[in-house]
């Protein structure tokens, strides 16, 4: 009997996606809050990524069925980071969080619950999103949390070009006047009550605040976030609906949007079909 | 009476030193499958390689967060580097966020001479500017630079499409970030 020729194993380590750190180092009540601040960071990527992917195949003209796609890519991507950070901390399953949840659980900000509808409706959504998002990730580019501040960096980079996109768009949509600009106009009335439900405080956000993690409340944020937008708005010859966006409810509904409950839907399906399939 | 006593490091068949060079050059044959022929090196996605003993460990740079090319990546990285260690990871990381700044000039030169034009733009360094005006880059077919930009976004995260508007050809180049 000959001996087998020694095999060299390579024990291979597959390794983290996310910043390592020790969780348990966390206070209690920080990592409670600080949980829920990632979570509506990935549901509102995660949402919004879905709500982009709905145009591919169908946008209006080929280089914005090319542009959305891309956009839900770069949001999904960022959503996944986002899942997987949380779940550093809470220790739970980040793909079980993103598809595993039921309707009702999610929290994405409210701007979100409207269904797609035409297409200067989708330009709009997501010019008050991503001003928005912009706002909100300046107040965290310094977070004490260094592993949350690093991939803030990284997000911001990408942000840049879907804000120049939209930037681009609803500047087109005004400046043309007429079904484009009325269009325009018909969408921002319904979505205003909306447009600063991304900053609804969070529960025990004076810790993330005391802690460093954001560097100023929800409520300062949405203030700023109202100011540019008038001020935007209002170099375009756009007019601002009468109504005051609502900020403090901004997570909260009664129950899911009929829109949202369409979209849950499609992107649970597989995961409802089979948890845990991968391909 | 001193005993020398071979220390572990002592004993290894070869020093960190030329076994990272090794490394790095393995890792050369690697290329990202969105941009072949172009090596993760060149790209700049190879952020830090330890090595220790019996042991190797190299941190990637996403270009872009979403990008799927990432996992095979890594395991190509992983699969190259097998024959060096018993344990060989590899690490994505945000710990800084890879730029297009960090593309070699041979790297620059390479996606040049494959009709994809490099990023142009922003300074080493510089942070974006909120709304940055992205200029069409010189054609990698002419040399023109009468090019305009038809889409910021294209057929992959890192991609945006422009047009020459001398030698009449679309072509792909690096978005700037």
């Amino acid at each position: 009997m000959t001996a087998e020729p020694a095999r060299r194993t390579t024990r291979v380590v597959v390794a983290r996606d996310v910043p390592s750190f020790d969780a348990a180092a966390i206070a209690p009540a920080t990592r409670d809050t600080l949980s829920e601040l990632l979570l509506t960071l990935a549901d509102d990527e995660f949402v919004q990524g879905f709500l982009d992917s709905e145009w591919t195949g169908i946008a209006p003209m080929l280089e914005e069925d090319v542009a959305f796609s891309s956009l839900a890519q770069d949001e999904i991507g960022h959503a996944r980071v986002f899942y997987e950070l949380r779940a550093a901390l809470t220790g739970e399953d980040p793909d079980e969080t993103a598809f595993g949840r039921p309707v009702d659980a999610y929290r994405h900000c409210r701007l979100l619950d409207h269904p797609r509808t035409d297409w200067a409706f989708s330009i709009v959504r997501r010019y008050l999103y991503d001003t928005a998002d912009a706002v909100r990730l300046v107040a965290l580019a310094d977070s004490s949390f260094r592993p949350l501040a690093e991939v803030v960096a990284k997000v911001r980079r990408e942000e840049t070009y879907h804000l120049l996109h939209l930037d681009a768009w609803v500047r087109r949509l005004a400046d043309r006047g007429g079904e484009a600009c009325d269009r325009l106009q018909g969408a921002l009335v319904t979505l205003w009550p909306d447009a600063l439900s991304m900053f609804a405080p969070l529960n025990g956000e004076e810790t993330l605040i005391r802690e460093r993690i954001l560097a100023e409340p929800m409520a300062r944020l949405a203030a700023r976030q109202s100011e540019r937008l008038e001020a935007v708005f209002a170099g375009l010859g756009v007019h601002l609906p009468a109504t005051t966006p609502e900020v403090a409810g901004g997570r909260t509904r009664s129950s899911p949007s009929d829109g949202f409950r369409w979209l849950w839907g499609e992107f649970t399906s597989v995961h409802r079909l089979e948890a845990g399939a991968t391909w | 009476m001193v005993i020398a006593v071979p220390t572990i490091s002592a004993v290894r068949p070869m020093s960190a030193v030329p076994l990272e060079s090794a490394i790095r050059a393995a890792l050369a044959d690697v290329s990202d499958p969105e941009i072949p022929g172009l090596s993760i090196v060149d790209l700049g996605i190879v952020r830090d390689v330890q090595v220790g003993p019996g042991r190797v460990r190299v941190e990637l740079l996403p270009t872009f967060i979403g990008c799927p090319a990432v996992e095979l990546i890594r395991e190509a990285v992983l699969e190259r580097l097998a024959p060096f260690a018993l344990t060989v990871e590899a690490d994505i990381t945000f710990a800084e966020p890879w730029t297009t700044e960090r593309i070699t000039p041979q790297g620059r030169r390479q996606l040049s001479e494959r009709g994809f034009a490099p990023p142009t733009g922003v300074a080493l360094g510089q942070e974006l500017p909120l709304f940055p005006t992205i200029a069409a880059a010189a054609c990698p077919w002419c040399g023109s630079s009468n090019t305009r930009l038809e889409n910021a976004f294209g057929t992959t995260l890192c991609r945006a499409i422009a047009h020459c508007e001398d030698c009449l050809q679309p072509f792909e180049q690096f978005k700037t970030i």
